[in-house]
């Protein structure tokens, strides 16, 4: 199998953009981007977090929320937002907004799914409201984010990296 | 310029695949305008333009020999633009081994529930 190889480029002003490979039907990964039990199986963060709110109304002008919770010092970070659009299986558009933002205003994300001979091209493209925002999530990004604990999960990062990945 | 908007500026000029190349060349050393169009079907004015851009974005500067203004990357810069991707693209990584999994998982009930 293809070694998958998840790209981050910026686009435009305002535009992050995050491209990825998956091994599996886009029905399967639309519905890991949108059934809660799913959801919370896979989107954990770094080692040490889980995400013990996942609340998800999936429909247009439902909301969503998510708290992340560090096992060990009990740090908790939350975001939420709302679906703009929800177009299954190849289409899911929200907005983001964490509750301590480092940034001004929240950011609108597409998701994109397109399936080609039972894989699936992930296209994730957050949207912040002005170039200065995106600057300020590149600039800061997890570090402000995460908070305190990311210089240690860094070390642990360091640490449990496989050497070859996969 | 200020510090966050050379910081895009880096990702905007690493955004584009000749500019990646000329920074691959000039990490084995500096080199000159014609040395660096060399290996590319480039006039020196488009080389040229694309080293504006680096050199705008801080990656790279000129040497002092009059002649031929070596340039040589800026590599405080690149690690800079690098540290910050290289985290987040991580935590996504993670994320996405993650899923990878799940669906491997999903792949294998969806079979048995409905065998073909």
């Amino acid at each position: 199998m293809r070694q998958a190889q998840l790209k981050i480029t910026t686009a435009g002003d305002r535009d992050l953009v995050m491209t990825r490979e998956f091994d599996a039907p886009r029905r399967l990964v639309f519905d890991a981007h949108t059934k809660p039990e799913l959801v919370r199986r896979w989107l954990l963060g770094p080692p040490g977090w889980s995400l013990p709110v996942c609340e998800m109304d999936v429909r247009v002008g439902g909301k969503y929320r998510w708290v992340w919770r560090h096992d060990t010092n009990g740090t908790e970070m939350g975001m939420g937002g709302v679906y703009r659009e929800v177009k299954a299986p190849e289409r899911l558009v929200s907005t983001e907004k964490f509750d301590e933002a480092w940034y001004p205003g929240e950011s609108l994300n597409t998701l994109v799914l397109v399936e080609h001979a039972g894989r699936t091209t992930l296209t994730q493209t957050m949207r912040y409201e002005s170039r200065e925002a995106r600057e300020a999530v590149i600039k800061s990004g997890m570090e402000k984010g995460v908070s305190a604990s990311y210089d240690r999960l860094d070390d642990v990062l360091a640490a449990t990296a496989p050497a070859t990945p996969r | 310029m200020h510090a966050t908007h050379r910081l895009d500026a880096v990702f905007a000029a690493l955004a584009d695949p000749t500019r990646r190349a000329i920074i691959a060349r000039l990490a084995s050393g500096q080199a000159s305008v014609t040395e660096l169009a060399r290996p590319f079907a480039m006039s020196q004015p488009a080389i040229s333009k694309h080293l504006k851009v680096l050199e705008r974005a801080g990656l790279i500067s000129r040497g002092r020999e009059a002649q031929r203004r070596p340039r040589r990357l800026e590599a405080k810069r690149l690690a800079e633009a690098d540290r910050w991707l290289e985290r987040y693209r991580r935590l996504w990584e993670g994320n996405y081994r993650r899923l990878d999994a799940l669906l491997d998982v999903l792949k294998t009930q969806g079979k048995e529930r409905t065998p073909r």
